[in-house]
């Protein structure tokens, strides 16, 4: 029956407005979209009809109380000569108008009391995920493996700066989604490493708050495989509007052999800080690392924002020496918490190669190199 | 000049005369209006469509901060108190506020508050950029160095609103004509009674909340830092124990205008007095045990969500009580809709539609999905615009009048209201759309399916601010002159505040009427 409806609005709105559309890609599907999804797991299609009852409870609410106004409204006016009757006060009224609706809560009180019981229910999951929001990422642990990884927005800051023509995801995509098994019931436990966030999928109707120092725990079921999108939904700070959540359902068997790559690549990376890099490898890494980690405050041609991010092109900690720039990054800023510790957010080739960035790059000229092993060793000396 | 306002400027610097104060706080009040407006509509340009145009992220979310405190504190506020200055002594027939010369400093402080938390905008690392709720630890360990600045301004406007509140309370129990007992007291009277009980009971919590974040900032306590054993969830709690009385504080005046309209226009009496001063009551007892409903997501235990859902709901019952009263109250009246009535009208109509968001987002488990959407910013904004905004509008309109001895124009009055009211629904109904389809409130930017619904709310919040450039015009002409007003004004109206002449002298009730 709503489906219907969102069509008819839809129809209307457009023909009568007939805006010019600034979508690059037409998706009719979604535009003009009206009502919650019904998502892909029973929680939120459990959700999705209770906002419907309910909505339908208030529809059937306003039209009889506004019928009576408005019915009133046209009959009931002096300039139709109408004469104001002057009754008042009725206490059998003013009874019938608090039992009903008090009646009526009761009736939706108990199929929500049931519902977020079913939400409630975090035991007896299959696997175990552990999400932390951090200004402006998200990062995932699968508990009992060795994969971890960030999730940043994909989308280049040419298109939020409308250089380029928006992408159908715009906003909507990240670096590395999310994967997670269908058919399988998934413990989401949700932190923060900084402020507070907020980890929200529609499609899930899971949205839960990540707040430093506690974790919370929250679940679902995906029983279709698919690309489900998301957003950041407690203010975060700058880029609050720019940290999406991409969760990627495949089949049982694919997520395994997406495990078992994902702990294999790990592995190897942890190799990889024996090995000595040229510059120039660690230049063009390091370039990588810092449009993904550290652009976002210190911009991308690293001259920050005057008052708020200090700017890397000639600072003293990246024209200074070595330890303190080390120090900077791995352990973060004494006095600014924006800059924040990555030490444990990155691997040691990562720290290595955006240091030797940051030093010669934005004009610097330091023309020295870090390499992993060096961040190994100011880290143990700690 | 014991009879008499002193001349230029001192009479506006030292006058304790309550309909002075009342003015002053009215005018004061709209310029916060403007300037809230203005914001508002920088955040609504920036929303017209995808990707940033107009201004940044940071910028950005100073907007939405300043804006939201603007509102709250400058605009909304301020203008029931000038309301209640201007009204309260003439509708209980006192011949002023209990508490003169503290009335004239608690609109004088204001100014200061105001003008401190606006400089903000122009200190390195920009003003407050939290949001008006002030999370921590983004509004603590997180926050531009201004938070210092905006700490001590919300301070005085705490002191103030205390200060207005005991005024209050102060002439209402001691300064009531003989014969005028409690319960023959106007609604407005009621009303404002029980809200300055709210204020007094919650704005201390609001400045214990900001003194603690002036502790964790400067003194190197952790009462909100999980890293020194404090609690960020401790801050929400604290915070909307203040913050949902003081909704409630933003619409029970409201309740009161509009109680003493819709009679007058129906030409008939209200139809529950009585159960209407109950229904205040209970609405008042009833938000200091909902405030974690604004908090849902923060994973309290499942007693504690059921507890706030359940007593959520119940505040339906008193609200529908009193929408039900205004609606039989005027059912087989004999109904005219002068500017007044129409912006009542409308207030019974939107708040109702608010009322029903508000009903839905009470029910928890719908609540993960609508939590922290444009879904809210549709449903607070229909409460608060059509509540607060619209009811102050019509009782300006409603006693304007007997405040300045001339009518306004009713034609000009009449553009106001559909302007308003088209720009308003424009502006906010879209909101409800993106919401459930999924845009997060506070953000910059957005993906490309909110794209339509934004560019048409962004048209109607031009329209909406348009409007009350014809309501300044409008008022402005009053005051300078029109066509005299009669000392009833309009068609038998109740209340002492109509027995005396139009315009109202300067000393009203000097001797206390009959009540009979």
């Amino acid at each position: 029956m709503l489906k219907g409806f969102n069509r008819l609005f839809a129809l209307l709105a457009t023909s009568v407005l007939s805006l010019p559309s600034l979508a690059q890609e037409e998706r009719d599907a979604e535009r003009w979209g009206v009502n919650m999804t019904q998502g892909v797991t029973e929680v939120s299609q459990t959700t999705y009809e209770l906002h419907m009852l309910i909505f339908w409870i208030c529809v059937g609410i306003g039209v009889v109380v506004f019928g009576v106004m408005f019915y009133s409204m046209w009959r009931h006016r002096k300039s139709k000569g109408y004469k104001a009757a002057q009754f008042h006060e009725s206490t059998a009224v003013e009874l019938v108008w608090t039992i009903v609706p008090t009646l009526i809560l009761i009736g939706m009180a108990v199929p929500a009391t049931k519902t977020l019981y079913d939400i409630y229910d975090t035991k007896e999951a299959d696997l175990d995920i552990m999400i932390t929001g951090y200004q402006w990422k998200w990062k995932y642990d699968y508990l009992g493996s060795d994969v971890s990884f960030f999730s940043n927005l994909a989308t280049p800051r040419s298109q939020i700066d409308n250089q380029q023509p928006k992408n159908a995801n715009y906003l909507l995509e990240v670096d590395e989604p999310l994967v997670v098994p269908v058919g399988q019931k998934i413990r989401f436990l949700i932190t923060a490493n900084d402020v507070i966030h907020a980890w929200w999928v529609p499609d899930l109707a899971v949205k839960k708050d990540a707040i430093p120092g506690f974790i919370n725990e929250s679940w679902t079921r995906i029983d279709e495989p698919g690309i489900y999108r998301g957003q950041c939904a407690e203010l975060c700070g700058k880029d609050h509007g720019f940290m999406p959540v991409v969760v990627k359902a495949v089949p049982q068997q694919e997520y395994d052999s997406w495990l078992a790559g994902r702990a294999a690549e790990a592995a190897k990376l942890r190799e990889l800080t024996e090995k000595t890099f040229t510059f120039d490898e660690l230049f063009a890494r390091g370039e990588k690392v810092y449009n993904r980690t550290c652009a976002a405050c210190h911009q991308p041609n690293g001259q920050g924002v005057p008052g708020t991010f200090p700017a890397i092109a000639g600072s003293a900690v990246a024209t200074g020496p070595l330890d303190g720039h080390m120090n900077m990054v791995v352990n973060g800023s004494q006095v600014n918490p924006a800059m924040q510790a990555f030490g444990a957010q990155m691997s040691e080739v990562d720290l290595a190669a955006v240091i030797t960035y940051q030093r010669n790059a934005f004009g610097n000229d330091m023309g020295d190199t870090v390499q992993p092993v060096d961040i190994l060793n100011f880290k143990n000396k700690q | 000049m014991a009879h008499g306002p002193q001349p230029g400027f001192k009479r506006w610097l030292y006058t304790t005369n309550h309909k002075d104060i009342g003015s002053m706080y009215l005018w004061f009040s709209f310029a916060m209006f403007l300037l809230g407006g203005c914001m508002a509509l920088v955040i609504r340009a920036e929303l017209f469509e995808p990707g940033l145009q107009i201004v940044q992220p940071e910028f950005f979310n100073q907007m939405t901060t300043m804006h939201g405190l603007i509102m709250v504190f400058g605009a909304v506020m301020p203008a029931f108190v000038g309301l209640a200055n201007w009204m309260i002594p003439m509708m209980i027939g006192a011949p002023d506020m209990a508490l003169p010369r503290m009335n004239n400093w608690s609109f004088w402080i204001l100014p200061f508050a105001f003008a401190m938390l606006a400089s903000t905008l122009f200190m390195e690392g920009g003003a407050p950029n939290f949001g008006w709720t002030f999370y921590a630890p983004l509004s603590t360990e997180y926050a531009p160095p201004s938070v210092t600045f905006f700490i001590f301004s919300i301070h005085i406007m705490g002191a103030s609103s205390i200060m207005g509140a005991i005024n209050i309370i102060a002439t209402i129990l001691n300064m009531r004509a003989p014969g005028m007992t409690l319960m023959k007291m106007p609604l407005f009277v009621w009303t404002w009674l029980i809200t300055a009980y709210l204020l007094i009971a919650v704005m201390p919590v609001l400045a214990g909340v900001v003194t603690m974040m002036l502790m964790d900032i400067h003194f190197g306590t952790s009462f909100f830092s999980a890293a020194g054993g404090g609690d960020p969830v401790l801050f929400q709690h604290v915070f909307w124990f203040f913050g949902h009385p003081e909704v409630y504080i933003m619409i029970l005046p409201a309740f009161g205008i509009v109680s003493a309209i819709i009679p007058t226009f129906a030409r008939k009496p209200l139809f529950g007095y009585s159960s209407m001063v109950y229904a205040t009551a209970s609405i008042a007892f009833l938000s200091f045990i909902v405030w974690a409903h604004h908090m849902f997501t923060v994973g309290m235990p499942i007693a504690g969500e059921l507890f706030f859902m359940y007593a959520t709901m119940l505040i339906a019952v008193p609200t529908g009580v009193k929408v039900f009263n205004w609606i039989s109250t005027m059912f087989r009246g004999s109904m005219t809709f002068e500017t007044p009535m129409l912006f009542s009208v409308a207030f019974v109509i939107l708040f109702t539609l608010g009322g029903f968001s508000g009903l839905m987002l009470a029910i928890a488990p719908a609540d993960f999905q609508y939590h922290d959407t444009y879904f809210v910013v549709a449903h607070f904004h229909y409460v608060l615009v059509p509540g607060a905004i619209f009811s102050i509008t019509a009782g300006v309109y409603y006693w304007l009048p007997k405040w300045t001895g001339n009518m306004y124009n009713e034609t000009m009055g009449k553009v106001h209201f559909w302007l308003a009211f088209i720009g308003l629904n424009v502006t906010f109904f879209p909101m409800h759309f993106v919401g459930l389809a999924g845009m997060p409130r506070r953000i910059p930017d957005y993906a490309l399916q909110f794209a339509d619904f934004n560019q048409i709310a962004s048209m109607g919040a031009f329209l909406f601010g348009a409007a009350q450039i014809v309501f300044l015009f409008n008022v402005v002409r009053t005051v300078r002159g029109g066509r005299k007003a009669s000392d009833e004004v309009w068609d038998n109206p109740q209340g002492l505040e109509w027995t005396v002449p139009s315009p109202a002298p300067y000393h009203t009730f000097s001797t206390p009427p009959a009540v009979r």
